[in-house]
């Protein structure tokens, strides 16, 4: 499919979700289980987006020290717990990178 | 502003509420606190989407077609890994269904508008414009200018969203692949997951979610990801079923932006 058509699909479908219930308010009740479902989107979606980002070097399984993703991501972890802050979180991981590169 | 802000609570004394134009602009000002965050943002997608592969033109379009950060930092991704275009809109969907949550959470406060508001609104409605907004609408209530809020608010957004990716596309190109820029996207995301783990489901919705795409990412279309995410969603839910635990309230991006907005608005009201 070409980038065009990838857009244009993944934005209308986007304008779809976000029109949902606004457009269907009144028209129907929204199930329990749907909520708390949607809740668990962003950590579920998000995470396995992450671990093979960081967890896998050529495709291949890396827990090794120089597996320098995984340490840089690790890093960026507990900077994100105690910042709270996305830019600190970015910074700290990109200079872990950067150094360990530079070191090794 | 400051005389605005006495008009409004002047008429709001006597049972009036704000015209369109100053509940439009109090909705811009709110959500200039957020632009500060959104701007970098914005560069690092812009850089990201050309590093990726996409053209010029299409990095910029993407801001205005589908308007959503992190999809838009996904999309990049699946491109530059050749991930057929089927999936990648798979996976738009998936990662964008959270704003579902904000449609029914404001629904109830646009329901008298006509279509064509609904639709704008909808257009302009993603975490950022929903953050300040939802806070404004629980204080305020129902009130006849409501809507010029989320406007004010969505398009503050909007057009930060698209300048800043402008800004992004023309730096972008000047950034050596050494730099391993593509590292901001996981990083980006572990900064938006991590304040989110508050609880065991969501941690161990996280877990679930982030090992299996380890063990299905060799599947064909990258497949994986999505089956991953499933898999996380429904362990997350029926952990906080069995457990009773309280829902996260917020997503990350959303509950950091709140405690920046909350300072100087009640700055504001002391004073």
């Amino acid at each position: 499919m070409n980038i065009w058509l990838v857009m244009l699909f993944g934005g209308l479908i986007t304008f779809g979700i976000r029109f949902s219930f606004i457009y269907l308010f009144g028209r129907f009740h929204i199930p329990g289980t749907l909520r708390k479902a949607l809740h668990y989107v962003p950590p579920a979606v998000l995470s396995a987006i992450i671990f093979p980002e960081i967890f896998l070097r050529n495709q291949q399984l890396d827990l090794s020290l120089d597996n320098h993703r995984l340490l840089a991501g690790t890093i960026a972890v507990v900077v994100a717990y105690f910042t709270k802050n996305t830019l600190v979180t970015i910074l700290a991981g990109m200079l872990a990178l950067a150094l360990l590169q530079l070191f090794s | 502003m400051r005389s605005t802000r006495v008009h409004a609570k002047v008429r709001k004394a006597k049972g009036a509420y704000l015209n369109h134009r100053e509940s439009f602009w109090a909705g811009v000002r709110a959500e200039v606190p957020l632009l500060i965050g959104v701007f970098p943002f914005g560069m690092i997608y812009g850089a990201l989407a050309l590093n990726a592969g996409l053209s010029k033109l299409a990095s910029q379009m993407m801001s205005s077609i589908v308007f959503a950060g992190s999809s838009q930092f996904v999309t990049a991704q699946l491109v530059h890994d050749a991930v057929p275009g089927l999936v990648i809109v798979l996976t738009i969907a998936v990662v964008n269904l959270r704003h579902m949550l904000y449609s029914a959470s404001l629904a109830p406060y646009l329901a008298s508008l006509s279509t064509s508001w609904k639709a704008m609104l909808s257009y302009l409605l993603t975490d950022e414009a929903y953050a300040p907004t939802i806070v404004r609408y629980e204080k305020e209530g129902l009130t006849p200018t409501a809507h010029w809020f989320l406007f004010g608010a969505g398009l503050a957004l909007w057009s930060t969203w698209q300048v800043s990716t402008a800004v992004g596309i023309f730096f972008g190109t000047a950034i050596p692949a050494s730099w391993s820029l593509d590292f901001a996207l996981p990083l980006t995301f572990i900064a938006m997951v991590v304040p989110v783990l508050k609880n065991r489901p969501a941690i161990a919705s996280a877990l679930s979610a982030g090992i299996v795409a380890l063990v299905t990412y060799s599947l064909p279309y990258r497949l994986g990801l999505i089956v991953a995410a499933i898999v996380g969603i429904a362990v997350g839910t029926f952990l906080e079923n069995k457990t009773h635990i309280e829902p996260i309230e917020e997503l990350p991006i959303q509950a950091n932006l709140l405690e920046s907005l909350d300072d100087p608005r009640t700055n504001k009201e002391r004073k």
